[in-house]
């Protein structure tokens, strides 16, 4: 039967511990507790230093308060063993005490320290090496399959109407596209402006000022419009997929769909895709015309190129091929950002961390992928001469 | 191993005076007018049927949620009206174990335990860590698991790393919410042993959310029944298992209720 107790805050007297070595017995005094651990760990190491601390008698009547951190410290000084059989050599201490050194004992016997590996940088930074080369490949492979999953899963829903998912292709237009839109539109309208004003700044020099219309058309039309969108894309709508089925992962969501017999592929990656693919042209085509208002508000205000006249340049000098170019590289953008996002949820591996990580792994994947195959379409396009 | 707190233990000034605590998420009323006392020293079990609050209730008290209307002490003030250091300093003065462990995903059950051992008392890391093995290992976790992060341990080692993690300040007050769930029936029993060593070792209160009967029958000094929106009894188990109400009736004395009333008092049933 439990003795009643008196926490350790109302304690009268707050005594650091210490040991006191009385020939070859060490009376243990004061209070054994976390407050006074760094001094007591001193002490305890000043006396285990170099001797077999297991035989040392201890005398632990004067002893005033202790905790689980205070026990730890004793049982360095005597070991798990002899702790663990306290009753036999302390019997005079109260029965709770007892109860916590011989619990603590008990827990810890046959349990060495671990001992830590050896470090040998070299090695460990050749085989961090080699495992990031394995990753990279392992991870386009990865792609490549997880692509034609996508494709082939897209093959086989497509003549069924019954299963295709509108509704959830409808919701990821709202969120993707929908609420996307202010911010593309400001930001190519934005870049729009900045593009217009390098090229007065530029052509002022040989007196064509008036071809900074046809810079800001060329350039949004083919490149700035499909770039600048799906860039936003990836950064708003690749890190939100990653994130959303990452979370679903590790909620153990995803082993759910599987074991109710559904397709996680069919159920949560085609409407993210196809939802994006329709997206982008639209977002496109939105950057495009808003990037061109951003260069004609420049072309207004700084060159004296009014609307009408900047709206007649477009007609004359522009043909409708630069735009079918730019709207024609969205739906694979959107592809590729909506299946690299999907992927590297599929990854995530229960932790907070990985969660993190694979969302930033998708933003940078997405990003570097858009630009790699724009650079790639941009060389194509011209020697068509598209 | 059977307890018996002295009544008068529970005369002294309670730990946590909760008193007309009021809890509302928008039109649902979780708890109105509930009072409720923890004494120093004693394992309160608080039961109640899903639903009733139990995990409302202890994140109230812990200053989790901010409670519509009502008081609530520990150690005598007012979390919610604290400076944040004020506050902090309290907070290091009670353990939680929530229910589903919460464990930091990215840190292994060591680093997990270290934590506030580093942040609080400011251990050097070597040591913490040391200490944060022994605690796992008085929680009932082979050496092994020291070094594993989270997602690789099963539901009740979860639970065990996280009891060491909320024993790692040797905290004066306990919170445990629903500690046994998902345990095998031999580590529950371990768990309630180990419960009953630690309070008496270290002189703990607990406040103990439960719907283990046996955790109950063998640990609790006391138990508060939560229904109806309020504490409808807190008391002996002796006490409360005679209360005249249907929902104590049917669960104190359904088969599940005296099977463990059958374990824990083997002579007295007949």
């Amino acid at each position: 039967m439990p003795e009643p107790m008196t926490a350790p805050a109302t304690k009268p007297v707050d005594e650091p511990g210490r040991i006191d070595a009385q020939g070859e017995r060490l009376a243990i005094r004061g209070d054994w507790t976390l407050a006074h651990h760094a001094s007591l760990k001193r002490q305890v190491e000043r006396l285990a230093r170099g001797r077999e601390p297991f035989v040392r008698e201890l005398d632990l009547s004067p002893l005033a308060a202790l905790d689980t951190a205070g026990a730890v410290l004793l049982m360095e000084l005597t070991g798990a063993e002899r702790l663990a059989a306290i009753d036999d050599w302390a019997p005079e201490l109260p029965a709770t005490r007892r109860a916590l050194l011989r619990t603590l004992g008990e827990a810890m016997v046959d349990r060495p320290a671990p001992a830590s590996p050896p470090r040998r940088p070299l090695r460990e930074g050749l085989a961090r090496v080699g495992q990031r080369v394995e990753g990279l490949y392992q991870q386009q492979r990865q792609l490549l399959g997880f692509i034609g999953l996508v494709l082939a899963t897209l093959a086989a829903t497509a003549w069924r109407p019954g299963r295709w998912r509108l509704t959830s292709v409808v919701a990821q237009l709202h969120q993707t596209g929908l609420n996307a839109l202010p911010i593309v539109a400001l930001l190519t309208f934005l870049v729009g402006a900045v593009v217009a004003f390098l090229g007065a700044t530029v052509l002022r020099d040989f007196g064509a000022t008036i071809y900074t219309v046809n810079l800001v058309a060329f350039a949004f039309l083919r490149e700035f419009g499909v770039l600048l969108a799906a860039i936003l894309l990836a950064g708003r709508t690749a890190s939100a997929f990653t994130a959303q089925l990452g979370a679903m992962k590790a909620n153990e969501e995803l082993d759910a769909v599987r074991t109710l017999g559904l397709d996680p592929v069919e159920l949560l990656v085609l409407p993210r895709v196809l939802a994006m693919m329709l997206t982008l042209p639209i977002l496109t085509f939105v950057g495009m015309l808003s990037g061109i208002l951003g260069g004609a508000l420049i072309c207004a205000l700084a060159l004296d190129i009014s609307l009408f006249q900047f709206v007649a340049i477009l007609q004359r000098d522009i043909p409708l091929n630069h735009f079918l170019v730019g709207l024609a590289k969205a739906p694979l953008f959107a592809f590729l950002v909506a299946v690299i996002g999907c992927l590297e949820g599929f990854k995530v591996s229960g932790s907070a961390q990985s969660v993190g990580e694979h969302t930033t792994s998708s933003v940078v994947q997405s990003i570097f992928v858009v630009i790699l195959l724009d650079a790639v379409a941009a060389l194509f396009f011209m020697e068509m001469g598209w | 191993m059977q307890t018996s707190w002295p009544q008068e233990a529970c005369n002294g000034e309670p730990l946590i005076r909760v008193r007309g605590l009021c809890n509302r998420f928008g039109r649902h009323v979780v708890h109105e007018a509930l009072d409720l006392d923890l004494y120093p020293g004693e394992i309160l079990g608080v039961v109640g049927g899903s639903g009733t609050g139990k995990s409302v209730l202890l994140r109230s008290i812990v200053g989790l949620l901010r409670p519509a209307e009502g008081r609530i002490e520990v150690f005598g003030e007012d979390l919610q009206r604290l400076s944040p250091s004020a506050r902090s300093r309290l907070e290091r003065r009670f353990g939680v174990l929530f229910q589903r462990g919460a464990l930091f995903t990215s840190l292994t059950l060591e680093e997990n335990v270290a934590v506030p051992l580093i942040e609080h008392a400011g251990l050097p890391r070597a040591d913490a860590e040391a200490l944060a093995r022994v605690k796992l290992a008085l929680a009932g976790l082979p050496a092994e698991a020291a070094c594993q992060y989270p997602a690789s341990l099963s539901g009740g080692m979860i639970k065990r790393a996280a009891l060491a993690r909320a024993l790692a300040l040797d905290p004066e007050v306990l919170f445990l919410d629903e500690p046994t769930a998902g345990l095998d029936p031999i580590g529950a029993a371990a768990f309630d042993r180990l419960l009953l060593t630690l309070r008496d070792a270290l002189g703990l209160s607990v406040f103990l959310v439960t719907h283990d009967l046996d955790t109950l029958y063998t640990a609790c000094d006391r138990v508060a029944v939560l229904a109806q929106k309020r504490v409808l009894v807190a008391d002996r188990l002796a006490t409360v298992e005679a209360t005249d109400d249907a929902w104590i009736h049917d669960y104190f004395h359904g088969p599940r209720g005296r099977a463990a009333r059958r374990a824990a008092h083997p002579v007295k049933e007949p």
